[in-house]
């Protein structure tokens, strides 16, 4: 038995260690431990609710509207402040593009070379790569010339010695297993999505001032004026601007990301065997359709059971809780108990090995995280992409269905291949392509209003705090590209009593519970075939296609017992 | 041709970039950076040297912001040969190794480089708990820090959270977040770039600078380069003439919202905030936040997270605050007003906490070229 530590998991946002336990090439055991801790929710503390997204926003970078997005709804929800139609439909467009450009960003920047062995590309034939990208895709940049200096500019990388950020990586593992040409072929994707994302982001500039953190979401509504006779607002220029951008990002994701997907895919059946996971799905459903307070939504919230998709079951908030069994905090009743957000406590309490370290204390009874484990009618559930397209194929939702038939069809697989680690990365390319085609439709829907004279952006009415309740308590949920976030937050006198953050790398790398039942991430590694523990590539591919964003993960609530620690600048 | 030259050559034809496309873009840094017309063909020589600079972007208490400005580069194929031209050894967002072997990658550059690399810090770096804030390969943020900056030629602090402690710093500061003026003591050649996230046209303006002429830019007290801070948002903002004749947005959505009047009244921090967010703009020049109806929030001082708090309220009343007055005067008085906004709305506490329990980044006297 092998104990393999991977610390620090690269190509994720955050700080993420995973232990794992080898026997016979076969993870047999595994330990998930988030290693950062901010504290913002202590910081929230008495601080003016309306100020709060801007803080939490900041748990992360990358998907950078998530956590504004979630804290907007949470206080609007306490102090029933009602968005207007425009101020709903900017930020379906925001929301939907972060997905759309995180997930483009996740496969190529994040995810691909776990799957595609660079140096592999150098030996590539250009002409067999022009074929072979014409076969999956009419996007025009094919030509055997174009694939020539690709090839020839990586090998000038290469010949100049200094490798960067590709050096010492598990390049030629026998788990490679593209071709050189689809090797290659997926280096000169990499390299146009990197272009490709940093201007359709420019979507978020045009309606959030600059990306990453937007600067125009408001409690109430959006600080962007909408007014077809000014230049100093959203107008038809503005309109046909984000008809652009949108119409380029569904190009690319349709010619561009889904056929590598399938390439790449085709390559790799045998992971739709492994990554299994705990095989519950948690979705609370995204986009609005209409202002009512119980709004249609594009892509419907819900429960699935054991892999079960002939029944979804609605989501209900009560049954939302989080433990703390085999964290680095303490309840005051005692750290097996499962408490409810609103009743959310927690106080940090360090108690692994003190750094420098080789190995986490994982005994049964031992704490080795910062993450909680938040689990739904007291089980753990997997959030992110492949639970809301299991929920929305499962609810008939048309065109998840029409699109998950379709890969399902292509690679010759049936829909138990949906729960693994391959099921995972297919999942986030479908849902980036109905994301993309669903967009325009908000242009669309901005520019109708703009037609009709229907101007408004904000509910000023509850905008003084002179006009809320005492005491008041709200909740916010959203479907973030990882999966299912929420905030509650408590606000007296106007200002922030608590506030807490249930986010989806809680939910899928949060640690053992009480019962020592393993997280999601855990639970999926269990049968991962390793073949070199010194280069255990297969971990990283099941833990990568959850998409981990440690920062968000990472939070605390009640200070009123927290350790404080006084630093005086030396 | 050189090797030097037929290397550059190559590269910008891979990418599409005309080499006339090139020189504008070494014209542009050159007038970012304030130089005189013949840096430019300085900083192209500088670009297109054939042994890369090697650098290591350390992540610590951060949210990666910083990394996706990074990722933003907006002058998009001559960004991209930026990025070539340094040797991006460490990074963990981006690097293809992971574990041991990234590990491995910075402790070589450490150890066969020392004093031969840029540092770059995003995030702040807890002192509390022995360090169990953050850890990276079990290794303590605070031991990485010292180890990796204490032996570079030069660190840049980007973002406010290393520039200045930021978010996890803010009061009550439960992990005892310092930036890295303060947690590697007497560090070599720091520069803060702060910012929440900081531009990333400025890293790029700073990093050619440094390529250019081995120095760095003038700084300022808080070891800012004054290329990107040394003018406030108020003096160059698009909607001061609306300042100026008294024409303010008052809601939300209202008339003078929608025809771009003056955000002070909505809390703009402006006024106290030294950054170029209004000459250079976001995402390519696309906006920028006042661009799109959203007051400043200051995000590019020092405490902001304490001091510019509560975002929506204004700063106080000046007394001859119009027209022709001095931004220093206006900056100077509009900074005490700040305290006097939180008394007047009830929320001495966080002033006072932020008072009591973070103390100011030393300042260090300005080296201006190092």
């Amino acid at each position: 038995m092998a104990r393999v530590v991977v610390d620090p998991v690269t190509r994720i946002e955050g700080h993420l260690r995973i232990e794992a336990e080898v026997d016979g090439g076969i993870v047999r055991d595994a330990w998930s431990s988030s290693t950062m801790f901010r504290g913002i929710e202590m910081i929230l503390k008495g601080r003016d609710p309306r100020d709060a997204w801007v803080f939490t926003q900041r748990i992360c970078g990358v998907c950078t509207t998530v956590h504004a997005i979630a804290s907007i709804r949470a206080v609007e929800n306490a102090i029933g402040a009602a968005p207007p139609p425009n101020a709903r439909i900017l930020r379906n467009l925001i929301i939907g593009a972060q997905a759309v450009q995180d997930h483009v960003v996740q496969f190529y920047h994040l995810h691909a070379l776990d799957w595609v062995d660079i140096v592999s590309a150098l030996s590539a034939d250009p002409v067999k790569t022009s074929s072979l990208a014409q076969s999956i895709s009419d996007w025009p940049l094919s030509s055997a010339k174009y694939f020539a200096g690709i090839r020839d500019r990586v090998k000038g990388f290469v010949d100049r010695g200094q490798l960067g950020p590709f050096a010492n990586a598990y390049w030629g593992h026998p788990a490679y297993r593209l071709p050189p040409e689809a090797n290659l072929l997926a280096v000169a994707h990499y390299l146009e999505a990197l272009d490709w994302q940093r201007e359709f982001i420019k979507l978020h500039a045009v309606l959030g001032g600059k990306n990453p953190h937007l600067q125009s979401f408001l409690v109430g509504g959006m600080a962007t004026p909408v007014d077809p006779t000014s230049q100093a607002a959203l107008n038809a220029g503005t309109i046909a601007q984000l008809k652009q951008l949108v119409a380029k990002a569904r190009d690319f994701v349709v010619r561009v990301y889904i056929p590598d997907l399938l390439a790449i895919a085709s390559f790799y059946k045998d992971w739709a065997g492994h990554g299994r996971g705990v095989g519950n799905y948690l979705v609370y459903g995204e986009y609005p359709d209409d202002d009512s307070a119980k709004p249609a939504l594009f892509l419907p919230g819900g429960v699935i059971r054991a892999r079960d998709l002939s029944k979804v079951e609605p989501f209900d908030p009560s049954k939302v809780t989080e433990y703390v069994a085999h964290s680095w905090y303490q309840y005051r009743q005692g750290d097996h108990a499962a408490l409810h957000p609103f009743k959310g406590e927690t106080q940090p309490n360090y108690s692994g090995p003190k750094p420098p370290y080789d190995r986490l204390d994982t005994e049964p009874e031992s704490k080795y995280s910062w993450l909680k484990s938040p689990r739904y009618d007291d089980q753990p559930m997997e959030v992110g992409p492949l639970s809301r397209m299991l929920v929305a194929y499962a609810s008939g939702h048309p065109r998840v269905k029409a699109l998950v038939g379709a890969v399902l069809q292509t690679l010759n697989v049936g829909p138990e291949a949906l729960f693994s680690t391959l099921g995972r990365v297919a999942a986030r390319g479908i849902e980036t392509q109905v994301l993309a085609e669903k967009l325009e439709d908000w242009v669309d829907a901005l520019a109708a209003n703009m037609a009709s004279g229907e101007l408004r952006i904000h509910d000023n009415s509850k905008w003084d705090p002179n006009t809320w309740p005492v005491d008041a308590m709200g909740a916010g949920f959203h479907e973030a590209p990882r999966g299912a976030l929420g905030h509650w937050v408590s606000i007296h006198n106007g200002t922030i009593q608590n506030y807490q953050c249930i986010v989806p790398s809680t939910w899928n790398a949060g640690p053992r519970d009480a019962k020592n039942r393993r997280g999601p991430y855990e639970e999926a590694l269990l049968g991962t075939p390793v073949a070199d523990t010194k280069r255990p590539i297969e971990i990283l591919r099941t833990v990568h296609s959850f998409d981990p964003c440690m920062a968000c993960g990472v939070h605390v609530v009640d200070a009123k017992r927290h350790e404080i620690v006084r630093v005086r600048a030396v | 041709m050189s090797a030097q030259r037929d290397w550059l050559a190559t590269e910008l034809a891979h990418r599409g970039v005309r080499r006339r496309d090139f020189l504008g873009f070494c014209a542009t840094m050159a007038a970012a950076l304030a130089l005189p017309d013949t840096a430019a063909a300085q900083i192209a020589k500088a670009v297109g040297r054939t042994e890369k600079p090697i650098l290591l972007w350390l992540e610590f208490q951060d949210c990666a912001g910083n990394t996706e400005s990074f990722l933003r580069a907006s002058r998009p194929t001559a960004a991209e040969i930026v990025l070539d031209v340094l040797s991006v050894d460490y990074h963990e967002t981006i690097m293809a190794a992971a574990g041991e072997q990234s590990r491995e990658n910075r402790e070589r550059v450490v150890k066969e480089h020392p004093g031969g690399y840029l540092a770059v810090v995003e995030g702040s770096i807890p002192a509390g708990a022995n360090g169990a804030y953050c850890t990276i390969g079990g290794e303590s943020a605070l031991a990485i820090a010292q180890h990796v900056c204490g032996n570079a030629a030069a660190t840049i602090a980007i973002g406010t959270c290393a520039a200045f402690g930021g978010l996890p710093a803010a009061a009550p500061n439960p992990t005892g977040a310092l930036s890295v003026a303060d947690a590697v003591p007497g560090v070599k050649n720091l520069i803060n770039l702060p910012a929440c996230p900081a531009n990333v046209e400025n890293l790029t303006a700073l990093i050619v600078h440094y390529l250019t002429f081995k120095s760095w830019p003038p700084l300022d007290a808080y070891r800012r380069p004054l290329f990107a801070y040394g003018k406030s948002i108020h003096d160059n903002c698009e909607r001061r003439a609306h300042f100026d004749a008294g024409q303010y947005v008052e809601l939300w959505g209202d008339a003078g919202h929608r025809a771009g009047y003056c955000l002070y009244k909505m809390g703009c921090k402006g006024p106290v905030t030294f950054q170029n967010c209004p000459n250079v703009r976001w995402n390519g020049g696309t906006n920028w936040p006042i661009g799109c109806g959203h007051p400043c929030i200051g995000c590019a001082e020092a405490g902001f997270w304490d001091r510019m708090t509560p975002f929506y309220q204004h700063l106080a009343g000046i007394p001859g605050f119009g027209a022709g007055s001095s931004v220093d005067t206006i900056g100077g008085l509009a900074v005490l007003g700040v305290g006097a906004a939180f008394a007047g709305h009830g929320l001495i506490q966080i002033a006072k906490r932020s008072r009591d329990e973070i103390e100011p980044v030393p300042v260090k006297p300005p080296k201006g070229v190092v």
